[in-house]
């Protein structure tokens, strides 16, 4: 009785709210449908690596799957850049070493307990754009160039289609016969006791067979390197200022949120697993990679999976510095363009439930695995 | 003979050595005690020694503060431009109202003053009388707040919240967002763990509906799309606006952290007070809540915080917190230029805020943790 109380107040409630709006759009005229899809864009998106921007060509729904494409973009630059930070930062602060140590908790406590957004700001207005200098005096990082306008870096390009494919064909062939050689040696231990140095053998014939054959095949793969023009760098990837402040800061925020696990995840594992590893003459790196690394790892995963989608929600702040992805692009200039709020804002919070469901699917899936495998 | 015998003396206890107490044993041990410790230590004390003097020497030592306008700073270029916060204080802290009107700033200080004052003794443990405490804070503290700051009664002038701005305003926006949070995201959490199916869905959806949306896309939804959804009349002003999109998103985040604290309960108190007669709401408000609320207060202060630092996203859609304050007086035509002052002023004060409170629930967090060991 109560149940179908509740249900349908809530029901009429959003049935009310969806008829007024419709109504209110229609007095403001606009009429709410999915036409606009297909016109043309009037804007310019400047940074669409993946699709093909053309002003005058792309419709609103290419801008639609360009801003996706920026956002996931992003979300993979940071979720990478700020694990490998969050996870020396982590240990750092386990380190016998005092200050390694306090520097680290300096560093977790400033920047979580800062708003992302300010920090965003700052890197961007305040630092990089004061401080980079021009393209012609740029900063150089090997085949890296830091400047103003952004960071330029060796894009990988194919230049030989064929040969490349046969090259990807004999690293999957490698990585599979790595594969069977760890199966196989796992068995051989666990019969004779016999261990072999499974990972560096794999890891180093890997990387043999993959230079050797990148030359039998006469380079494959090449790669376009940015070169100074009169005023600009040509050629190469281009990572522009917006995304790279975006970047910076995502993954600096981050780090810090991701390094607080890691070290909640290694302090979380039992004095007495230590002591008893240590009693059955295990070597250091033993009680490592055996011991404290799986236990540890059961507590980091899953808050860190939760970072990685805070991290890809928290790209929308892009809107600040002017990266163009989804919010940016599609909730902002589209939706002022067209005042297709309805349709747009739906669509964008679309996108982010499916990632959030997305994140929440793995991490019932991984709980369930360690739950396997606990006792 | 007999005498040595029964006589017995204490040989004095032994010096430990040297090489282990003392600062020196400490350097030694802490900072020296490996190869690679000696070197993470040479190495940190170069990265030290590389930024912290000239940041001091830029923020304190060089540092501008006398004069009030930009003529003192900009013959002193090497250092930080405090003189533009000293000037701007009243704008940063309390918005373009009471900096404009300074008879009428007695009103922000003491609205803060008096939240100061009912919040200090509520941090302490052996408080009387702390459930009457918060509940004022909670109901009659914002009706002071409205009455004092809005203004409108008894002769103090309305101050329009469109003129709201700076530390004030993101104040309220937090304040308002966990006061209004709280009690629906109580109902949510009980709804989530009710046995009708219907209740736990609605719950379910709604909750994992803010949770994957970004606070930024619900912000834009807010202030384009809110005045869509009431009949033409009913309308909010920006800062009403930014509150209910807040207080939406909040309730959630604020929901899942009950949750934890009802899932700690333990089953028996549910089933001793079923076996005493008590019906749902009694169980519920007398013996579940009050447990559930003291375990979840941690997880509270933490999505609090959140939400804090979140506060400085109404930036984006145009309303002057803290940071925007910062960034448009830094941007002004008097100040132009002395932006980083501006961000690191609006960054230490979320940072102090911050961090009391975090460093407040890590100690409450390990209060209950050893509580919980005892028993």
């Amino acid at each position: 009785m109560v149940q179908i109380f509740v249900l349908s107040i809530v029901v009429f409630g959003i049935f009310s709210i969806y008829e007024t709006t419709v109504f209110n759009l229609q007095e403001r005229g606009i009429k709410t449908s999915s036409n606009f899809f297909d016109e043309v864009a009037p804007f310019k998106v400047g940074f669409s690596p993946f699709l093909n921007f053309e002003l005058g060509k792309t419709t609103y729904i290419e801008v639609f799957y360009i801003g996706i494409l920026n956002t996931l973009l992003v979300a993979l630059l940071g979720i990478f850049a700020a694990t490998m930070l969050g996870f020396v930062i982590g240990i750092l602060r386990l380190s016998p070493n005092w200050i390694a140590s306090k520097i680290s908790l300096i560093y977790i406590e400033i920047f979580r307990n800062v708003p992302l957004l300010l920090q965003i700001m700052f890197w961007n207005f305040a630092v990089f754009l004061a401080f980079l200098p021009p393209p012609k005096k740029s900063i150089e990082m090997g085949l890296f160039y830091l400047n103003s306008r952004g960071l330029h870096s060796p894009l990988p390009f194919i230049e030989d289609s064929n040969n490349f494919k046969i090259w990807i064909l004999i690293l999957a062939l490698a990585a599979l016969a790595g594969f069977i050689f760890s199966k196989w040696s796992k068995k051989k231990f666990e019969l004779t006791g016999a261990a072999l140095p499974v990972k560096t053998i794999n890891i180093l014939s890997f990387l043999a067979i993959a230079v050797f054959s990148y030359f039998f095949l006469r380079g494959p793969l090449g790669f376009d390197l940015p070169v100074l023009g009169k005023f600009n760098f040509k050629g190469g990837g281009q990572i522009p200022l917006p995304l790279f402040s975006l970047w910076f800061a995502l993954t600096i925020y981050t780090s810090a949120f991701i390094a607080e696990n890691v070290r909640a995840g290694i302090a979380s594992v039992s004095k007495g697993q230590l002591e008893a590893s240590r009693s059955l003459g295990l070597k250091r790196s033993q009680m490592i990679n055996m011991i404290i690394i799986p236990q540890a790892m059961r507590v980091i995963i899953p808050p860190t999976i939760s970072q990685f989608l805070n991290l890809t929600k928290n790209s929308s702040l892009a809107v600040a510095v002017g990266y163009e992805e989804i919010v940016a692009v599609w909730a902002g200039i589209s939706l002022n363009q067209t005042g297709q709020a309805l349709i747009i804002i739906a669509m964008t919070i679309i996108v982010y439930e499916c990632m959030s469901l997305f994140t929440s699917f793995i991490l019932n899936v991984y709980n369930r695995r360690i739950q396997i495998t606990e006792r | 003979m007999t005498e040595t015998l029964s006589k017995f003396q204490k040989i004095p206890d032994r010096e430990p050595p040297s090489s282990t107490v003392g600062m020196l044993a400490w350097v030694r041990i802490n900072l020296f005690g490996t190869t690679t410790n000696t070197i993470t230590t040479l190495l940190f004390l170069y990265v030290i020694y590389l930024f912290l003097p000239p940041f001091l020497d830029w923020a304190i030592f060089n540092a501008n503060i006398s004069g009030s306008d930009r003529s003192v700073c900009d013959e002193n270029k090497s250092g930080a431009c405090w003189t533009f916060v000293k000037v701007r204080f009243e704008q940063l802290l309390f918005g373009l109202y009471f900096a404009t009107n300074p008879d009428q700033i007695w009103r922000p200080i003491t609205a803060l003053f008096t939240f100061g004052i009912i919040l200090t003794p509520l941090l302490f443990e052996k408080t009387p009388f702390k459930k009457w405490l918060l509940l004022i804070l909670l109901t009659a503290y914002p009706v002071f707040f409205i009455f004092i700051v809005y203004g409108g009664a008894f002769g103090i002038p309305v101050s329009d919240t469109g003129q709201w701005g700076g530390f004030l305003l993101t104040f309220a926006l937090a304040f308002v967002g966990i006061v209004l949070a709280l009690p629906l995201g109580i109902l949510l959490a009980l709804g989530r763990r009710s046995q009708m199916p219907v209740i736990r869905a609605l719950s379910v959806t709604y909750i994992e509906f803010w949770r994957g949306t970004p606070l930024i896309t619900i912000l834009f939804m807010a202030s384009v799309m809110l005045p869509l959804f009431f009949p033409s009349g009913v309308d909010f002003d920006k800062v009403v606006r930014a509150m209910i999109g807040i207080t939406l998103f909040q309730s959630a985040y604020t929901a899942e952290a009950v949750r934890g604290g009802l899932q700690a309960i333990d089953k028996g108190q549910t089933e001793a007070s079923m076996a005493l007669g008590l019906g749902y709401w009694k169980r519920t408000i007398f013996i579940i809540l009050p447990q559930a609320l003291k375990i979840s207060i941690p997880a509270i202060v933490n999505t609090f915080i959140a939400l804090f630092k979140d506060t400085s996203l109404v930036s984006i859609i145009g309303l002057l917190d803290l940071l925007k304050m910062s960034q448009s007086a830094s941007r002004s035509l008097e100040w132009n230029g002395y932006d980083i002052e501006g961000y690191l002023f609006a960054g230490f004060v979320f940072w102090a805020c911050c961090y009391g409170m975090s460093s407040y629930s890590q100690k409450l967090e390990r209060k209950l943790d050893t509580e919980g060991r005892t028993e």
